[in-house]
């Protein structure tokens, strides 16, 4: 098994076995994020380019992060510092960053496709840290490996997906990527965030719509929250107060759902319109493992493409640990 | 004076299908006749047209040349020569050009402008409001005295129904088609192509198929109060046709046309490409469906190109900043060959038609072949293979989603004031 792919751009594409390598070459970078030492040296001397077209704090950090401990060089690229403004166009603006040839393009934008666009004009490999309201692959990875992790498998679990999954990347690679392990979804949230075409737009999983919460809930084994946007909220009008009545995720709405069942929030949270405190700090809550596993899949996926090793490679990750109990033994 | 000799004639105003000759005189045509009967007169040029098909010229009732203002996108030179190559004898252009074509001035300087350097006729169209803004009505009686053919606002509809009345009460009085662009704007702000599975699988924005048919619904009403003519420009949607069906029931001057790329592609097709980018946006499955059935039965009058060209620095963007339209003339007929004709849904005559009589009847003109008409004429073949490569068209730009697309059949010969304007 292997990564095939000089990009990574979306989890629609990917079939069950490339998906579970993925995940399955992330688990040794869990592990360095437990070590004193995080620091590997797996790509020194090479360099990731950050282009972040649209704000983002966490995610930017966290492929800041897995880059420079696969012992990695960034340049950041953010989009208030960017030319974009000036009225260069975006193709010209990345095609100057890879004159200054980085090995790999990380990148962010509003514009649902516009890493697709990039990639095609490109001769790196092109990394899609969340483009518009279509997919935010990385995001989905780690959320699987967080529930692989907490309930031990990712096949054939109930998962409900609650708030605006119209316009959510996260959904759509949850969706495509839990999808091809068995589970089945139920989106919920207010009707128009809703639309019944999400339904069909994974052919072979198991979608449903719902427009109570309490339906949605009853037996669900993950329930993934997403960020009201509150510039949402004004298109349409529509109340904040409306919301937390009918979706907020409270510790008595969470009963209905499986005794066993995990909380999984992207963040940045809204405390107190999606999630009350008590459900986003309680025990069923992974949101700061989610984040802790970010940089383990990032460095995964760095690695896989900058280097393009295949399974037979020794995992870098094994590679530090043998050192370090030959160390141990000295 | 030029004889076309052994071609089949396929005239559908007069039902003509056989093999005859035709003779051309200046800009009229001066005799026809079996084939092989007419002698070529002394100096005639002869044109052998054997194995082909003899149409009357083909009229395009929907394209952009972008002069004046926007040149660097395509100019009437250029267009026009784009749409001969197409088999287009004469096409009809719209009127969001910079400065808009809201005054006969303007309207004069399109006119000057095909006259000098023009492959084929150009018929402008002239605005419905002073800037196609939807606030005060245009000089549509200075711009009819000065030559154009029709009224809209072509790229938004009519802002207000109070206005489309009043224009269409207008234009009724000055027997002008008013043509619509049909499109519910808050339905549809912010949309980059057809709401559906497709757009909520991509994330991209979509505009409802009602954005469209709203708009439609007024529109055919409001034809019944004025009884004035009202063309639907790019018609896309199933809920829309089945309007113009029920106008037509009714026996109102209501027509319809429909674009080669929506009775090609549907919403699946699109890719983050912006090629696939246009508005109306490709529309669903079924919507194809009732098109080509639409395209069959008669409710659609005329095949419209939409012709939109964009220089590559404007389209070559991230999908949700490329402008809407794509080119449209050289992929026309070859694509209604391909999708109508050899599909088996429409004769070689319905299409012809779709082409000639059907759009003349829009605009209240004759196409014919015949003693005493315009000797506009386009010629073409069924069955030459060949395959469109975009970078090889006159056109200023190169937005065509059918780049690299084997076909078979194309215009061979377009024929314009008894002039082969252009020949293959």
């Amino acid at each position: 098994m292997s990564y095939n792919f000089r990009d990574l751009l979306a989890l629609e594409p990917l079939n069950a076995d490339e998906l579970g390598f993925l995940l399955d070459q992330s688990k040794p970078f869990q592990e360095i994020q437990k070590h004193p030492l995080k620091k590997l040296a797996t790509l020194r001397g090479k360099t990731v380019a950050l282009a972040f077209f649209e704000t983002s704090t966490r995610t930017r950090i966290s492929f800041g992060a897995a880059a420079s401990r696969l012992g990695a060089d960034s340049m950041n690229l953010q989009a208030e510092a960017s030319s974009l403004k000036k009225g260069e166009t975006l193709l010209d603006t990345v095609f100057n960053l890879n004159a200054m040839k980085p090995d790999c393009l990380v990148m962010r934008h509003a514009a649902s496709g516009a890493t697709d666009y990039v990639a095609r004009h490109l001769d790196i490999p092109v990394v899609n840290a969340g483009d518009g309201t279509h997919e935010h692959p990385s995001q989905g990875l780690l959320d699987a490996l967080t529930i692989r992790d907490r309930l031990g498998t990712i096949k054939n679990l109930n998962v409900t997906i609650l708030g605006d999954i119209l316009h959510s990347r996260v959904a759509r690679s949850n969706i495509h990527l839990l999808g091809k392990f068995g589970c089945k979804f139920t989106l919920c949230g207010p009707a128009m965030w809703v639309p019944r075409e999400l339904e069909k737009i994974a052919p072979g999983t198991a979608i449903r719509c719902v427009y109570r919460i309490e339906e949605a809930l009853e037996g669900a084994d993950v329930i993934m929250m997403l960020r009201v946007q509150t510039e949402r909220l004004n298109d349409p009008p529509f109340s904040a107060n409306d919301y937390v009545l009918l979706y907020q995720l409270n510790a008595a709405r969470l009963r209905r759902a499986s005794s066993k069942a995990i909380v999984l929030h992207p963040g940045p949270m809204n405390r107190g319109i999606e999630i009350t405190p008590e459900v986003a700090d309680g025990p069923q809550s992974c949101v700061l493992e989610q984040v802790t596993n970010g940089v383990a899949v990032r460095m995964a996926i760095l690695y896989l493409l900058i280097s393009g090793a295949t399974e037979t490679d020794t995992h870098p990750a094994l590679e530090v640990k043998r050192k370090e109990s030959a160390n141990a033994s000295d | 004076m030029l004889l076309i000799k052994n071609g089949r004639v396929i005239d559908p105003a007069s039902k003509t299908d056989a093999a005859l000759d035709v003779l051309l005189d200046g800009e009229k045509i001066k005799e026809v006749g079996p084939a092989g009967k007419i002698a070529a007169p002394p100096g005639a040029e002869v044109f052998d047209a054997t194995a082909l098909i003899v149409a009357p010229g083909f009229i395009d009732l929907h394209v952009h040349l972008r002069e004046p203002g926007q040149e660097s996108s395509e100019t009437i030179e250029t267009g026009t020569r784009a749409a001969a190559r197409g088999g287009f004898t004469a096409v009809c252009c719209m009127p969001n050009t910079k400065p808009v074509n809201d005054n006969a001035s303007v309207t004069r300087f399109i006119l000057d402008r095909a006259k000098a350097g023009g492959s084929v006729r150009v018929w402008p169209i002239g605005a419905a409001s002073v800037g196609s803004k939807g606030d005060a009505i245009a000089e549509i009686a200075a711009m009819k005295e000065a030559g154009i053919v029709a009224v809209s606002d072509d790229g938004k509809p009519i802002a207000t129904a109070k206005l489309a009345r009043q224009v269409m009460d207008y234009c009724r009085s000055l027997d002008l088609p008013v043509i619509e662009h049909s499109e519910d704007a808050s339905l549809a702000a912010g949309a980059v192509m057809r709401e559906g599975v497709t757009s909520t699988r991509l994330g991209l924005r979509g505009m409802p198929a009602a954005a469209e048919s709203v708009c439609v619904a007024r529109d055919v009403q409001l034809a019944e109060v004025t009884g004035a003519r009202l063309h639907v420009a790019h018609l896309s949607a199933k809920a829309s046709l089945e309007q113009v069906r029920w106008a037509k029931s009714r026996g109102l001057q209501v027509s319809c046309e429909v674009t080669p790329h929506h009775f090609t592609l549907i919403d699946e097709d699109v890719q983050y490409d912006s090629k696939f980018k246009m508005n109306p946006p490709l529309a669903a499955r079924e919507d194809r469906e009732a098109l080509l059935a639409g395209l069959a039965d008669g409710t659609v009058d005329a095949i419209a190109t939409d012709h939109a060209p964009h220089e590559p620095a404007l389209k070559d963007v991230e999908f949700d900043r490329a402008p809407f339209g794509i080119l449209g003339f050289e992929t026309a007929l070859p694509l209604a060959l391909e999708q109508l004709v050899r599909s088996g849904r429409l004769s070689l005559m319905r299409m012809v038609e779709l082409f000639t009589a059907g759009p003349a009847r829009v605009l209240g003109i004759e196409r014919k072949i015949a003693v005493g008409q315009a000797a506009e004429l386009t010629i073409f073949s069924t069955n030459h293979a060949w395959t469109y490569h975009v970078k090889e068209s006159p056109s200023k730009s190169r937005n065509s989603p059918f780049d690299g697309r084997a076909f078979k059949g194309a215009a061979v010969a377009t024929i314009v004031g008894g002039r082969v304007v252009y020949k293959q």
